[in-house]
């Protein structure tokens, strides 16, 4: 089991480091000047080249890359070429806004998941189990954007019940758990469960039915245990497939839903590489992919940690 | 076990139930009174540490809130042309001996935010800024972001020579590379920051954004990138004409037009910038003011005149002048814009007395360019750069594929190179011999037409192509421009103005441009809002403007 950690852990440098090349020559290979958005178009070419110097831009990209590597590797992602700000600063203002938003969104995708999966799974083939597939289909195939356009329009335009844009009155900087900030969370973490929610009621109701259709179940009914310590044994069993796909659910929604927080306003990573990308803001991009690819690494080293805690089995393979 | 199942089924059902009913309690919020929250269409807060970025925009809704220019835009008046009023200089003249001369009387009295005082020092403080490397405040961003609006000025980074000299305490002298007349009009683009403040938050421009000052009628007091900027009057500011009414503005990018509606209609915001003209209806439908005002922008098709293209004939430009039906696109905008008769609207001194109308006749058209050769069976071929959105390019694609549909009925077939507005940018930028233009013949980018250089110089003298500047089409005409010299020669401002109306005459003459309609800037605002007045200028004020 230790082992198996350790090789787990190790497997994460080298994928760090393929993972900074990656982003760095994705960023770089984009057409594109990266300091025409920032300069006016009638600036002068002079004035653009001096700015080219004073971000590095003018040096060949292997000198670029070990340059930026360098700095990376000490916690310095650089500073936003639109903004002039510290990348630092900016994912430290919206990594804990997408992670407000990217909880509440597991939170009720995998809850309501959990539930219509399991009761699918236990009723499969009758209209409860109709109407839970029915509700995930939907839920995987409804574009993000155009639910959260619709729920705006009747919770927001029509009903005037809750807000549409924003993370409270006073944005991101004067968020608490309060009644007034939480009606500014429902509707994006409404928007952002429904993938979530349909992928693990799918995952959950397939487990299950397979789980329902072994014989240890037959035989834990025929030791004349309860139905609820039964069910004990079933969850235990579809645990690691559910939490694997959870886990990678909260690492989509961690690396922010760009549709999402643009259609909400919310001061996320999504809205940061929106702007980064209409900004052509190289540091803020890569600065920001990179942190959000790390995310993932380190979230799927997790899920297979605790993947293997749960299933010894795993840690054989 | 199925009883147990039936009732766990019922709960949820019941739960499901709990959850809406304590949604449906939560009541909508208290509104602050006397604040003024607006939805803007930029992305970002724009940058408060002087010169502003996101364009005009950010001039609006941050540049001239918190700072002055030593000449101000006339913002008060939505009834006529916005002119240029004494800012922080009181007066100023150029030499009658030496027309490369300026000198501008300061304004006495005057305190910055941080209670610091406003004189002579700070004015070339803030120039060097702009332009000496070696200076401590010497900003390479904030350079690139103005400078290219103040051409005149004499700098020299190799013999450090400087056209900003300081006379005494309130006067400050400018020496421009040759006699300018348009000067004034470039100078009130540069906003004077305190060199006090910039000294307290240790010489950092970054920390100075966060907590800058200026002399404006705003003090920032909060600033949250991405989410709001929050403003208070300035209380100490020097023009009592614009001491603010409100207790507080807040803006708040939303680059969605969409987004901003639903922010309006769901009472998250008090006014927003642009609304999409569909919503419009829907918008007074539900009780909003629209407001609205001509003001100096142009839609157009900039023409290339490189060799080759069929807009070098000016009967094919004529034609397709005539070939527009600009009340079918007003109607697309839901009526909001102006049908264009030139590069700017008969309301402007600029305008002239052009001899070629730009009215609707596609018979005349075809009749143009049968004349140039031209038929159903040889049809002119001309290759477009649009761009499918874009800052002041109202609806792009339809208003395109109008445009095309309008070309075709006469005989010339209009294809498209659709492109994102940065790239579209990008290629204006590069002229229309570059290799990222592809060939194409024409570019569609809309303009300001609020200064003289950046109404008439930029587009038409013939040293202005790439890459000294944005001729995109190297039109090159010397009787053109002899007329933009005899302007700038010009420094009676009624002179001045005859000269700019004779190059306007010209210029819409020889159909240089296709042009199509002037933005009217439509806002939309709740009841709430009472006394804005929407100036014909890019730039608003929102000190008369109260809440009830």
């Amino acid at each position: 089991m230790l082992s198996y950690i350790i090789r787990r852990v190790l497997y994460v440098i080298p994928i760090g480091l393929g993972v900074t090349v990656l982003v760095f020559a994705l960023v770089h290979m984009s057409p594109g000047d990266p300091l025409s958005a920032v300069v006016p178009p009638d600036a002068p070419e002079e004035m653009v080249q001096d700015l080219r110097k004073a971000y590095g831009f003018d040096k060949p990209l292997p000198v670029q890359y070990v340059t930026w590597l360098g700095r990376v590797l000490v916690g310095d992602l650089g500073v936003s070429v639109a903004r002039g700000r510290e990348v630092v600063e900016e994912l430290r203002i919206a990594v804990p806004n997408t992670f407000i938003l990217a909880a509440g969104g597991t939170l009720l995708g995998f809850t309501l998941g959990a539930i219509l999966g399991g009761i699918a799974g236990f009723f499969q083939g009758r209209w409860i189990d109709k109407l839970a597939t029915s509700i995930a289909i939907t839920g995987v195939s409804v574009p993000h954007y155009w639910l959260g356009l619709v729920l705006v329009i009747v919770f927001s335009v029509e009903m005037n019940v809750l807000p549409s844009i924003g993370m409270g009155p006073g944005g991101s900087t004067a968020w608490e758990w309060d009644a007034e900030h939480m009606r500014h969370l429902v509707l994006p973490v409404i928007t952002l469960a429904v993938i979530p929610m349909g992928l693990i009621t799918r995952t959950v109701r397939a487990t299950v039915a397979e789980i329902l259709n072994q014989e240890f179940v037959q035989a834990l009914h025929a030791k004349g245990l309860f139905q609820r310590q039964v069910l004990a044994h079933i969850v235990r069993n579809a645990a690691p497939t559910t939490l694997a796909v959870m886990g990678l659910q909260l690492g989509y929604l961690l690396g922010g839903s760009i549709l999402v927080e643009t259609v909400f306003q919310w001061p996320g990573t999504g809205s940061l590489l929106n702007s980064a990308i209409f900004e052509r803001d190289l540091p803020l991009l890569q600065g920001t992919i990179l942190v959000l690819a790390m995310f993932f690494v380190l979230l799927n080293l997790a899920v297979d940690i605790l993947q293997s805690a749960i299933d010894p089995r795993m840690s054989r393979r | 076990m199925r009883s147990k199942r039936r009732l766990s089924l019922r709960n949820l059902a019941i739960g499901a139930a709990a959850a809406i009913l304590l949604a449906g309690t939560v009541s909508a919020p208290a509104r602050a009174g006397g604040t003024l929250r607006v939805g803007m269409t930029a992305a970002d807060i724009p940058l408060s540490w002087g010169q502003p970025d996101q364009g005009f925009e950010g001039f609006r809704f941050m540049g001239l809130m918190l700072y002055d220019g030593l000449i101000n835009w006339d913002m008060s008046s939505a009834d006529k042309a916005s002119g240029l009023i004494p800012g922080l200089a009181e007066s100023w003249s150029v030499d009658e001996n030496d027309k490369t001369k300026w000198t501008f009387k300061l304004r006495k009295g005057v305190k910055f935010h941080d209670g610091s005082e406003f004189d002579a020092d700070a004015v070339l403080w803030n120039f060097d800024r702009l332009f000496d490397k070696d200076s401590p405040q010497y900003s390479a961003r904030m350079a690139s972001l103005v400078n290219f609006r103040i051409p005149s000025l004499v700098y020299d980074a190799d013999t450090n020579t400087k056209g900003w000299k300081k006379i005494d305490s309130h006067t400050v002298e400018f020496t421009t590379k040759s006699p300018d007349s348009f000067f004034p009009y470039q100078i009130c683009y540069i906003l004077i920051s305190s060199p006090a403040q910039f000294e307290a938050t240790g010489s950092d421009w970054n920390k100075f954004a966060q907590d800058p000052s200026g002399t404006g009628p705003w003090k920032l007091t909060q600033i949250v990138p991405r989410e709001r900027a929050e403003f208070v009057p300035f209380e100490e500011h020097w023009d009592e004409t614009r001491q603010p009414k409100l207790d507080k503005v807040v803006t708040i990018p939303i680059p969605d037009p969409n987004a901003r509606t639903a922010a309006l209609l769901s009472g998250q915001v008090d006014w927003i910038e642009a609304p999409a003209p569909d919503a419009i209806p829907r918008l007074e439908e539900r009780g909003m003011v629209i407001s609205s005002n001509l003001y100096p922008h142009v839609w157009s098709w900039h023409l290339s005149r490189v060799e080759g293209s069929p807009w070098n004939d000016i009967r094919v430009r004529k034609a397709a002048n005539l070939a527009i039906d600009r009340d079918g696109i007003l109607s697309l905008l839901g009526g909001y814009g102006v049908k264009a008769s030139g590069h700017v609207s008969p309301a402007d001194p600029w305008y002239g007395s052009p001899s070629f109308k730009l009215e609707y006749n596609p018979d005349a058209a075809r009749a143009l360019l049968a004349e140039a050769g031209f038929g159903p069976d040889n049809p002119v071929q001309v290759k477009m750069m649009i761009s499918a959105s874009g800052s002041g390019q109202m609806l792009p694609l339809p208003m395109n594929e109008y445009m095309q549909q309008n070309l075709k009925e006469v005989g010339i077939e209009v294809e498209f190179e659709v492109m994102e507005w940065q790239s579209l940018l990008d290629r204006w930028r590069a002229g229309a011999k570059a290799e990222q233009a592809q060939g194409a013949n024409g570019i569609n980018v809309s303009y300001t037409t609020q200064d003289p250089y950046s109404s008439f110089t930029r587009f038409l003298r013939c040293d202005l192509h790439a890459p000294a500047g944005v001729n995109w089409g190297y039109h090159c005409d010397p009787e053109m421009d002899e007329l933009l010299k005899n302007a700038s020669l010009a420094f009676d401002p009624a002179e001045r103005d005859g000269w700019l109306a004779k190059v306007h005459t010209r210029e819409v003459d020889n159909a240089l441009f296709l042009w199509v309609v002037h933005d009217v800037a439509p806002r939309a605002m709740t009841t709430n809002v009472k006394g804005f007045i929407q100036a014909r200028n890019w730039f608003q004020s929102l000190t008369p403007v109260t809440m009830e």
